[in-house]
């Protein structure tokens, strides 16, 4: 039988300490399960799921935040919700935030925001950073790329700015889908039109997620893609930059 | 009288300028220092590059370089065995060098050293291609006994048969024990003259002392000191140096102190022959001669450079089974950087960032062994600069100022890797380590060798059961503890015993106070698979197979269970608990002169060894497979990524493990942040979050996998490849191929 989540339980994959990849310092990230969308280069379909992933109540992952507590403030970073689409799970993620906050800790929240009318004003209120994953700025792309709509997405950003809340676009860069320079150069017209956007950072597509999927037996359909080169990579920075965008 | 009046107004000369008294008045190089020096909270924008002189010394020795790693050594003198007199001046580049002097007459030509033992140096000239030199033969075959003759003349059977095995390895007893720091700064500060009188001041207080065994050893001991810095007098004279009086000029403390180094490793073949902490000593040389005119931040940069560059080539015969065991041709020229003062002045200077700087002037490599004293509490701009070299080099190690400086002070300087020392009044003696893991399978069979079914330890009762019980092997396993630290302790004291009476350093003790506060440095190696171990046994099921012996050979687990490295307190307090439980029964022994008891958590390159030679292991391991290197968690067990693995070691109590407790990490640069103007500052962000967290050393790699990979396939692509490798830093492509595949199969946390 599959636990429904609620403020206080919630199906989470795992979580990790990262550092500078997550948002600012060292971050304790925590990957809940279940994603609406089904991008084609995601490197987590093991977190498609909600039921793939293992129960979890709100103490049992504030004990293990506390554990790195100390590490994690001293090393200037935070905790980082991702997944998986955290939103899914909006309650549960919502209650972590607001529990971190009230720890006093540096909280970032990774989402592609298509679901991002989940996010109350009180989550967003707990939420110190959001990255903001925009998958594509065409339309037509983001629907065949994500199986999804590109719309929701932008009136997040929109109302994340009206809220103030500081945002980090990212933006992963595949050959033959998202290095269009056009639409690259839209994208960065409307990100450089939102006032609290810090950086955009601009990642790569890699294959190193090609194991998981075979360990699913779930066709990685970019398995053969190429992944950039680091010329384009630098020119989709600049594009970025020729905004007045911080890009990396 | 004229003496003292000569000696008087050289010392006026040479101390001119300076503050303080007490340091006058005795031997007090630290108290010197808090006087004079100067701590700089300044970033590293005032530094400088490699002079084209610098570069033209540096061309010339890094050229030999090639033909040295082909060959193996580059030359030898075969038939002198070395002393600080031995051999003529020798020179890189004569015109050009600002500081001289060679351990032999020729740069990389390396010298014999008989004492420690003589097969040692039979086998390493003829795995060389080299001839032992019949008289040196005859000397130390018939008239001189060695240390190594010494200790097996009073080794027990049980000590030979557990170092035979491999329970207890490394030991010194065939090679130099090392791991003392002479305090070398002292020559340039006071001149051998005014050291030689204060030996024999000392030794003066000895005379109203009844003549007993320690008396004796005392008085001698004391009296070869004081030959031993006539003999460095002598040595310096040679090149010119008048190293009788205080030095006078920065170039001149720079080489005083080198020449009593050198001095040092013209005399003893020591497994590590560390510098000490000399960078912020020199700093008030260079800053009076800065502050007088006579000399520019190019030219103060450029005599560390070329002290560096002496510091880079020194060079000891060794065999390859010595390699094997500390790949790389390591000598730990040890030099401890930066720390805060006790007065709660930080110690960092502009020479602490000069030193970091050779890392760029001459480019990354392994010697001298820089290690940064870190604290949270250092200048920002110090610690950013620390990072970002070792993200460019990964030839920086690290340990915690904040528990060295309560327990030895902040004159402390770090022998070989991680022990801890007060420069000149503390030394210790190195004792290697016992492998845990091996001891663990022991306890299993009675105390019987998993590989060879001989009986070692003392014979207790073999586990019989099907599947192993955690109560019943945590008791046989405290037994065969209680017998490895009994038979270690005596071993230990035995090899001591012979060294001091073979094999004496003298003029390292020349360098040192008298009565010198000593050590007894014990070690545990397998710590991470000894742990998991228990913790597979006490959270899983694990199933024993045996052979027809009965030895038990494979272990099968059923279930999971966790491992340490993870931050998770169910596996780490078991570690914790090992750690705790071997330095106690260690402590029941008594030590060679009363040293005081310590251990450490250190592998070095040995984990590969110590892994070969021992058997499956309840953790899943399989025999002959490497252990972790020093306190790290077991590869690929450490699942949550640097901060976790990081946490779990930084639970080892330090009060514990006084010798050091080692972690050596690898992370890719994206591992490091996706933006790389803000790696260094995450780097620091670490390090002072795992030093606030009780951690005690560590080891910073930042290189991609694919790097690594492409150096063993194409070395003469990588000669100055330099990692970190448990507590020291090698030439990667002087590593054996083994040990290359170990460190490319180690975590690399951040790789995805």
């Amino acid at each position: 039988m599959r636990t429904v989540p609620t403020a206080t339980t919630g199906r989470i994959h795992s979580w990790d300490l990262s550092t500078g990849v997550d948002g600012p310092g060292t971050r304790f990230v925590l990957f809940v399960n279940g994603c609406p969308l089904r991008c084609l280069y995601c490197a987590n379909p093991d977190t498609w799921h909600m039921r793939d992933g293992q129960e979890a109540t709100v103490d049992e992952v504030m004990a293990e935040i506390e554990k790195y507590r100390a590490f994690i403030t001293t090393a200037g970073g935070g905790v980082t919700l991702t997944g998986g689409e955290p939103l899914l799970q909006s309650a549960f993620t919502g209650e972590i935030l607001r529990r971190c906050k009230e720890a006093g800790l540096h909280t970032a929240l990774d989402t592609s925001g298509f679901l991002g009318t989940r996010a109350t004003d009180q989550l967003l209120a707990d939420t110190d950073l959001v990255l903001l994953d925009i998958k594509s700025f065409d339309v037509t792309t983001y629907r065949k790329l994500t199986g999804g709509e590109l719309a929701p997405t932008l009136t997040f950003a929109t109302r994340l700015d009206r809220l103030g809340i500081p945002m980090w676009i990212r933006y992963v860069l595949v050959p033959g889908w998202t290095d269009d320079a056009e639409s690259v150069d839209a994208l960065a017209g409307f990100v450089a039109g939102l006032g609290t956007v810090d950086r955009v950072d601009v990642l790569p597509f890699h294959r190193l997620g090609a194991a998981k999927y075979a360990a699913l037996g779930v066709p990685f359909r970019l398995r053969d893609n190429p992944v950039p080169a680091p010329e384009p990579t630098e020119r989709v920075r600049d594009q970025f930059r020729a905004h007045g965008l911080s890009a990396y | 009288m004229t003496t003292t009046a000569v000696a008087g107004t050289r010392a006026s000369e040479a101390w001119r300028g300076f503050a303080g008294t007490p340091w006058r008045e005795r031997v007090d190089v630290r108290d010197f220092i808090q006087a004079n020096y100067t701590p700089y909270e300044g970033d590293a924008t005032f530094l400088t590059g490699p002079t084209d002189r610098t570069r033209a010394v540096w061309g010339k020795v890094s050229a030999l370089f090639p033909e040295e790693r082909r060959k193996g050594i580059l030359d030898v003198d075969a038939t002198t065995p070395s002393t600080i007199t031995s051999h003529a001046p020798g020179y890189i580049d004569r015109e050009r060098e600002l500081i001289v002097g060679l351990q032999t007459d020729a740069p990389l030509k390396r010298a014999i050293m008989p004492n420690g033992g003589l097969r040692m140096v039979e086998n390493s000239l003829k795995a060389y291609g080299y001839e032992p030199d019949p008289f040196v033969t005859r000397v130390f075959g018939t008239y001189r006994k060695t240390h190594n003759d010494g200790v097996f003349d009073a080794y027990t059977p049980e000590m030979r048969a557990a170092r035979k095995a491999g329970i207890i390895t490394g030991l010194p007893d065939a090679y130099g024990r090392g791991r003392i720091i002479g305090d070398y700064r002292r020559v340039a500060l006071y001149g051998t003259d005014r050291l030689i009188e204060a030996k024999k001041a000392e030794r003066a207080l000895l005379d109203a002392c009844a003549s007993s065994t320690e008396v004796i050893r005392d008085r001698e001991e004391l009296a070869e000191q004081t030959r031993a810095l006539g003999e460095l007098t002598r040595m310096a004279t040679t090149y010119g140096c008048d190293v009788s009086r205080p030095a006078a000029t920065a170039h001149e403390a720079v080489q005083w102190l080198y020449l009593g180094y050198l001095a040092a490793v013209k005399e003893q073949n020591g497994a590590a022959m560390s510098l000490g902490r000399t960078s912020t000593f020199l700093d008030v040389y260079l800053q009076r001669d800065l502050n007088e005119g006579v000399l520019d931040e190019s030219g103060a940069q450029e005599l560390i450079d070329d002290f560096v560059i002496k510091l880079r080539i020194v060079r000891f015969l060794r065999t390859p089974e010595y390699d094997a065991l500390f790949s790389g041709d390591p000598t730990w020229v040890t030099e401890s950087i930066g720390g805060m003062g006790e007065d709660g002045r930080t110690l960092v200077t502009r020479t602490s960032f000069r030193f970091l700087q050779t890392l760029y002037n001459l480019g990354p490599a392994p010697e001298p062994n820089l290690t940064v004293l870190w604290s949270p509490q250092l200048p920002f701009a110090f610690r950013e600069f620390c990072a970002q070299v070792s993200i460019d080099t990964s030839a920086v190690q690290y340990e915690s100022d904040e528990l060295l400086r309560p327990c030895t002070g902040d004159d402390t300087a770090i022998a070989c890797c991680v022990s801890a020392m007060r420069v000149g009044r503390q030394m210790q003696f190195f004792g290697a380590r016992v492998n845990l893991a091996k001891a663990l399978l022991y306890a299993v069979n009675g105390g019987r060798d998993e590989m060879t079914g001989e009986q070692i330890a003392s014979p207790t009762p073999a586990l019989t059961g099907e599947y192993l019980d955690y109560d019943e092997l945590s008791a046989a396993y405290d037994h065969v503890l209680d017998w490895l630290a009994r038979t270690y302790v005596n071993a230990l004291n035995v090899i001591h015993h012979m060294h001091d009476k073979y094999a004496y350093e003298r003029i390292e003790m020349a360098l040192h106070d008298y009565p010198v506060h000593r050590f007894m440095a014990c070690g545990i190696a397998g710590l991470s698979v000894a742990a998991d171990s228990l913790s597979a046994v006490k959270y899983a099921r694990v199933k024993v197979f045996r052979d027809a012996t009965g030895l038990a050979v494979d272990f099968r687990t059923e279930g999971d269970f966790p491992a340490y490295g993870n931050n998770d307190d169910r596996a780490d307090s078991i570690a914790v608990g090992l750690v705790e439980s071997f330095m106690a029964k260690v402590r029941q022994y008594p030590t060679h002169r009363g040293a005081e008891h310590t251990q450490s958590v250190l592998t070095i390159t040995s984990n590969v060894v110590y892994g070969k030679h021992t058997g499956n292991t309840p953790d899943g391991r399989l025999a002959g497979a490497p252990f972790a290197p020093g306190a790290n968690p077991m590869n690929g067990r450490d699942r949550h990524g640097v901060a976790a693995s990081a946490l779990s070691v930084a639970k080892l109590p330090y009060e514990q493990a006084r010798d050091g407790i080692s972690l050596t990490t690898t992370i890719t640069p994206e591992g490091l942040g996706h933006a790389p103007d803000e790696r260094a500052g995450h780097l620091v962000g670490i390090l002072d979050a795992y030093t606030s967290a009780g951690g005690f050393h560590m080891n910073v790699n930042v290189l991609d996998r694919a790097t690594l990979e492409d150096a063993m396939q194409h070395p003469d692509a990588y000669p100055d490849l330099t990692i970190r490798v448990s507590g020291y830093a090698v030439n990667f492509v002087r590593l054996t191929r083994e040990q290359q595949l170990d460190v490319i199969s180690r975590t690399f946390h951040g790789s995805l």
